[in-house]
């Protein structure tokens, strides 16, 4: 009873350490958003919305090709890469008790950590020199491949905090295998499925790297799927590059306006997804 | 709902199968976990429209045996199951006989209430049909209202049908889990210990719920609770280690055990 007021202490500073990494990694976050934020916010108008580039080394014009190209490659990294990624997913978690499944998830997870240059040279060399020219489709099938790795694998996470009660009572009412996994499991999980894929395009929206081997970026609206296109942050690499003020400004209006799309996505698709009740 | 395994049944049907006061019946069944043998030659006739409770200490193989009655152990990985178990004459285990269809007809409800989480109390009773096909509209009202009033649960929630199944209490919920159960018309219907995890008001509103069951169902209820078995089950079986003890009258079993095992389970000398 005489140590009462040492443990009392203990308690005390393990809550205090807890919040001073809290704030400490808070910090980083916060002053990120605030730069970004007081440095793009002057370079918004309409003309930055509507507009592309103009010449280099002139102030003025925009980057709506950049948005554009992003939110393009975004879709079709989509349309790859959730698919591929939740149904493996559901594999791994549901039927991956096995040799193949251990071996799939160790490739798995080996994928998830690859530089992202690699996987642009990668698909340089599958795409981009096949066809002949950069193009959004070879940016898609990159951005794919660093995408399907991580909603694979938060996909399987999800699933398995599904309780094994709910699978079995579902069974138990002679409902089938798949109709039970799509219908039932998956809807319980589908709170974390959905942040797995935000979480990926998050990833992708923000990768520079293997853009640069597959869509080249360029001055122009998108015009083609096997042309060049541009993107948000090979908008943003380009303009730092450059020796003038206008440039640099313009760049951290793009960053802002990278950051607001990709928050601005997860909370759409949040709010689409929302389920009826909470689980 | 059963016809294909009524369409099996001339190619199955045992030639000395007349006993028509049985529902299922097993023939040296054995049932593993991987390695471990949890059931070791288990012959029993359960009755049509009775209450058959199966009792013995933990881990002595009951929650395996009636989970082996509706094809639910093989879903365990590693589990195996040899011999066979009749219903209705028909081997459940036979290589045409699709385990689904089995599930139908041998409805179960589990020890811990487990309506599904995202679905409102009416889809929680109307899931095996809708996830089974059925769209129709007033087929679903009428049957979701005729099994939540069969599991007594209708008065209590017949204004908040969407409300989530699980704002329900527990001795609800298991309500709700027996409702859903019915809902697939089953013939048979399998309880593993559904009252442990409630408080005692809401578990002798289940017991009561049961017998009042037993005139539409084949009932196999799992249990710990000996004064359960004694007062819901018409037969008991005691079960130990794996194997079949004493099968018996309830009546008989309670007063008066051939077995001495049974007798000291009984009396509380193990277990």
């Amino acid at each position: 009873m005489q140590r009462y007021w040492i443990r009392k202490l203990k308690d005390k500073m393990a809550y205090a350490f807890c919040l001073t990494c809290i704030v400490l990694a808070i910090v980083p976050l916060g002053s990120i958003l605030f730069e970004v934020t007081k440095n793009g916010l002057p370079a918004l108008n309409i003309d930055f919305f509507t507009k592309g580039p103009g010449a280099i080394g002139e102030p003025g014009g925009g980057i709506a090709n950049s948005i554009q190209g992003t939110l393009i490659l975004i879709g079709l990294t989509s349309l790859i890469g959730v698919p591929i990624g939740v149904l493996s997913g559901i594999y791994l978690a549901e039927f991956g008790n096995t040799q193949f499944g251990r071996i799939i998830r160790l490739t798995n997870n080996v994928l998830m950590q690859f530089p992202s240059i690699v996987i642009g040279i990668f698909a340089f060399l599958i795409v981009v020199l096949p066809i002949g020219s950069f193009s959004p489709l070879a940016g898609a099938i990159a951005l794919a491949i660093i995408m399907v790795p991580i909603i694979t694998r938060t996909t399987e996470e999800s699933l398995k905090l599904v309780p094994n009660s709910i699978r079995e009572a579902s069974m138990a009412l002679g409902i089938r295998r798949w109709r039970t996994i799509v219908s039932v499991v998956l809807v319980s999980a589908k709170g974390g499925v959905v942040t797995g894929i935000m979480l990926s395009i998050a990833r992708i929206a923000g990768e520079t790297a293997p853009l640069i081997m597959t869509i080249l970026g360029s001055q122009w609206f998108f015009y083609g799927f096997t042309n060049p296109m541009d993107a948000l942050t090979l908008r943003i690499w380009r303009l730092a590059l450059l020796p003038y003020e206008y440039a640099h400004q313009t760049g951290w209006g793009a960053a802002l306006v990278l950051i607001i799309l990709v928050l601005s996505l997860n909370v759409i698709a949040r709010f689409l997804t929302r389920s009826k009740y909470k689980v | 709902m059963g016809r294909e395994i009524i369409s099996l049944s001339s190619r199955v049907r045992k030639e000395d199968e007349t006993d028509h006061i049985y529902k299922i019946k097993t023939e040296n069944l054995n049932a593993w976990f991987g390695t471990k043998q949890a059931l070791k030659d288990i012959n029993i006739k359960i009755r049509k429209n009775a209450i058959t409770a199966i009792i013995g200490p933990s881990g002595c193989g009951k929650s395996t045996l009636i989970r082996c009655l509706n094809r639910m152990h093989e879903l365990v990985p590693s589990a195996k199951v040899s011999g066979k178990v009749y219903i209705d004459g028909i081997d459940i285990y036979s290589k045409n006989v699709d385990p689904v269809i089995v599930r139908r007809k041998v409805g179960m409800v589990f020890q811990k209430p487990n309506p599904f989480p995202t679905m409102s109390i009416y889809d929680n009773v109307a899931a095996g049909l809708k996830l089974n096909g059925i769209r129709d509209r007033k087929k679903l009202d009428e049957i979701v209202k005729k099994s939540l009033e069969q599991a007594w649960l209708w008065d209590e929630v017949k204004n908040d049908l969407d409300k989530p199944g699980s704002s329900l209490s527990g001795g609800q919920q298991q309500r709700l889990c027996i409702a859903r159960a019915l809902a697939v018309e089953p013939e048979v219907l399998l309880l593993d210990e559904p009252t442990s995890a409630l408080d005692p008001i809401a578990a002798s509103k289940i017991e009561q719920l049961i017998v009042s069951l037993k005139k539409d169902y084949t009932i196999v209820i799992v249990t710990h609770n000996m004064q359960q078995a004694a007062r819901v089950s018409d037969y008991t079986a005691f079960l130990y280690l794996g194997r079949l003890i004493e099968y018996d009258e309830t009546a008989k079993i309670f007063s008066n055990p051939k077995e001495e095992l049974t007798e000291n389970y009984i009396a509380g000398r193990f277990g």
